[in-house]
């Protein structure tokens, strides 16, 4: 099996579970107890929250542990605000958490996948408080502007957050230089495990508490701290970045050489060095997804609805795809464990497995 | 790939999940599948009864990926949302407005369970798929032909169902449970441990809650704009003498005797539905007789198109005793004489010709 799904989770780096296992055996304290059991887990916690914070480029009382991506998107997101501008590419744990607002502008992106300053500019209104535009697109892996979006935010007044859960893992993040307010960030994006995730508050934004309970993470977020969790956190935050770049591009020219009418979504705007969204003109994903899992490759296509089937992605549509179109995209998402055999395994693959089903389409002439 | 895959269409009940332990006993290489093929969410006005035992609910895809990972075979779901709208939704729908009957199982089964599916089954590798049908699939050498023959357990038999399969699905196809009484499905789910081995047996139409068309398809009509005739037409009788006011010609079966609101020395029944007219037909029971039909587009499955005139069983609804008759083919069409008057010929329904247990085709009443 070869594993190209990185952008769905990650597998838990060999160093990440060696650090975070004495904090399942050795370290049983509750931070928050007296004793020096407690102190040595909370000194574990704030080990991994300076680790953190050095990772994002921040302090670490700016640093608020959640249990995970979803989490530190619905608490950044519950800040009041009279009018909220986010874009047409989010992820759900941030679409659906705004969708329950009534005064909510979403912008499209351009054909690139990109949200520009100007797109950006156009939907801002005066009494715009809060502004959610993701770091980098977990289907197609463009990377947005955030520094210049941002400082459009910032000009009228607003606060600007972004789900930075698919961009630690992947590229260097400065939330500093890039001016955000609010940052989220998951584990099991990064090498560590699911269950654990963060939020970056810039010093003098004050969060509107989710959990109510004890005063853990400075009154921010009740519940004892998921210490194995965190400890891991910390850890895959400090571990050195992977560039995937050079694979990743090799995928894409395997395959857009040895597939016909293969086009890559996003090609034209500056993308993670690890996604590759490429779309089979003719052929449901859904098919090749099975296809490929059946001969042995993890890959992924859409959303998938609580019933785990699939369904066109939002975000795809966003870019202009037609429903079909937009059904007929593979993310190849590729993380420090391939290898170059594994990528032209897959590239041979996927020539048979697409020459296979549009051979049995109706559709594709 | 040629490693004798097979795609077991699973539903999470308990034919399908025996039919995959089956399989897997056999020692044979399969991966199930389950059909996402309706949102039990769309129509919020009729979701307010349990949405569970009803195609496509979370809890029965729920059992099906339970029983593939108690069985150890890999498992997804694909989604057919679209195809099956297209194919038998918005007909069932159509035709239901136009005053037919419509039978959408049959539908499902010609375009989204042996069309769409054993595409998606072709496409992912597998050479076959197999269902839960209670029906037999065989190969005659002497025709070159693939037959299929009624179910061992009679009262399960679903080959009404399956009148529209050519011979290209029938190639493709196993019905591993066409052997087998239903009691012997429901042991062997127990014995092979499986979790739904208990599990109720589904109702007839799978995205209809409680059966209620009527409800469905006003609730479906208000959402996609179609118009729904109007009611307050009249009920008449055969020689045309108003009896009564109907709420929609929509609302009534060929057959049909309650809920007509009309008082009359004998029982009346409906036998026929004029949408033309935006009239309801009424007459006695002996009005509801008929010795012929005709049958259009028709689908020989066990014989070739016979040039003769042919002695068959033709079977008019699910649940009807096939009855003796002389079939013709004329011009594509297949004129029915029946041997003895048979109730309610329904325009719309399938009509499944049999030869004994064989099933020489089908095709719709016109």
């Amino acid at each position: 099996m070869a594993y190209f799904d990185h952008n769905a989770t990650t597998p838990v780096a060999p160093d990440v579970l060696a650090a975070m296992l004495p904090a399942l055996t050795e370290a049983c304290g509750n931070p928050s107890s007296i004793h020096r059991d407690g102190q040595r887990a909370r000194q574990m916690v704030e080990t991994a929250r300076r680790q953190l914070a050095v990772r994002l480029g921040c302090s670490p009382k700016e640093i608020v542990f959640t249990s995970g991506g979803t989490e530190a998107n619905n608490l950044a997101l519950s800040l009041p605000a009279r009018h909220v501008v986010t874009s047409a590419i989010e992820h759900p744990a941030v679409a659906q958490t705004l969708g329950r607002r009534d005064a909510i502008t979403v912008v499209a992106p351009n054909r690139d996948g990109l949200i520009t300053p100007e797109l950006l500019r156009a939907a801002m209104r005066p009494e715009t408080d809060l502004v959610s535009v993701m770091h980098a697109n977990n289907e197609f892996g463009t990377v947005q502007p955030l520094a210049a979006l941002a400082a459009v935010a910032h000009e009228f007044g607003a606060l600007f957050h972004s789900d930075g859960v698919q961009a630690p893992g992947r590229m260097a993040v400065d939330v500093a230089a890039l001016g955000v307010d609010l940052y989220s960030v998951s584990g099991h994006k990064m090498y560590g495990p699911k269950g654990v995730g963060a939020l970056y508050v810039r010093k003098g934004v004050e969060l509107a508490p989710q959990l109510f309970g004890g005063r853990h993470e400075s009154g921010r977020r009740a519940g004892t701290e998921n210490v194995p969790g965190i400890v891991a956190l910390g850890a895959a935050a400090a571990r050195p970045l992977t560039d995937t770049a050079e694979l990743r591009d090799r995928l894409e020219a395997g395959i857009l050489a040895a597939v016909p009418e293969a086009v890559v979504q996003g090609a034209g705007a500056p993308r993670l060095p690890n996604t590759a969204n490429i779309r089979f003109a003719g052929l449901e994903g859904e098919a090749l997804v099975i296809a490929l899992d059946l001969r042995g490759f993890s890959v992924s296509s859409g959303a998938a609805c609580s019933s785990g089937a699939v369904e066109p992605s939002p975000a795809l549509l966003a870019l202009g795809l037609t429903k079909t179109e937009a059904k007929s995209c593979i993310r190849f998402s590729l993380g420090e464990s391939n290898t170059l055999d594994e990528v032209e395994a897959l590239i041979a693959a996927v020539s048979a497995a697409v020459a296979h089903l549009r051979k049995l389409s109706p559709t594709y002439v | 790939m040629s490693n004798g895959l097979i795609a077991v269409a699973m539903s999470g009940g308990v034919d399908s999940s025996a039919v995959a332990a089956l399989l897997k006993r056999e020692g044979r290489n399969i991966v199930g599948m389950t059909m996402q093929l309706w949102n039990q969410r769309r129509l919020p006005e009729l979701a307010a009864e349990s949405a569970s035992g009803r195609c496509c609910s979370i809890d029965d895809v729920y059992d099906a990926r339970y029983v593939s990972q108690y069985l150890g075979i890999p498992y997804y779901v694909v989604n057919f949302e679209d195809q099956f709208e297209q194919h038998v939704v918005r007909p069932f729908v159509d035709d239901y407005l136009q005053g037919r009957t419509p039978i959408p199982c049959t539908l499902c089964n010609n375009f989204i369970k042996f069309e769409t599916f054993l595409e998606m089954a072709a496409g992912i590798g597998a050479e076959k798929i197999a269902t839960g049908h209670y029906a037999r699939v065989s190969y005659d050498e002497a025709s070159g032909r693939y037959q299929l023959r009624r179910a061992v357990d009679g009262t399960k038999d679903q080959t009404y169902f399956l009148l529209g399969l050519t011979q290209a699905q029938l190639a493709k196809t196993l019905f591993p449970l066409g052997e087998m009484l239903k009691t012997e499905t429901r042991e062997l789910a127990r014995e092979a441990g499986l979790p739904v081995a208990e599990k109720q047996d589904s109702q007839e139409i799978c995205f209809v809650p409680n059966g209620d068309y009527a409800a469905f398809i006003a609730a479906y009509a208000r959402e996609q704009g179609i118009a729904v005739p109007e009611g307050g037409g009249e009920i008449v009788t055969q020689t045309g003498q108003v009896v009564g006011r109907h709420a929609g010609f929509h609302n009534y079966t060929v057959g049909q005797r309650r809920g007509l609101g009309v008082a009359a020395a004998e029982p009346l029944y409906v036998i026929a539905t004029e949408p033309a007219a935006n009239r309801v037909k009424v007459g006695g029971p002996e009005d509801l007789l008929t010795t012929r039909m005709t049958v259009r587009d028709m689908n020989w499955i066990s014989i070739a198109e016979p040039a003769e005139p042919i002695r068959a069983q033709v079977r008019i609804r699910n649940r009807h005793v096939p009855a003796p008759a002389t079939l013709r083919v004329v011009e594509g069409r297949v004129e029915v004489d029946f041997d003895q008057p048979q109730r309610a010929v329904t325009p719309g329904q399938g009509a499944a010709v049999y030869d004994g247990d064989l099933v020489l085709g089908g095709g719709w009443i016109a």
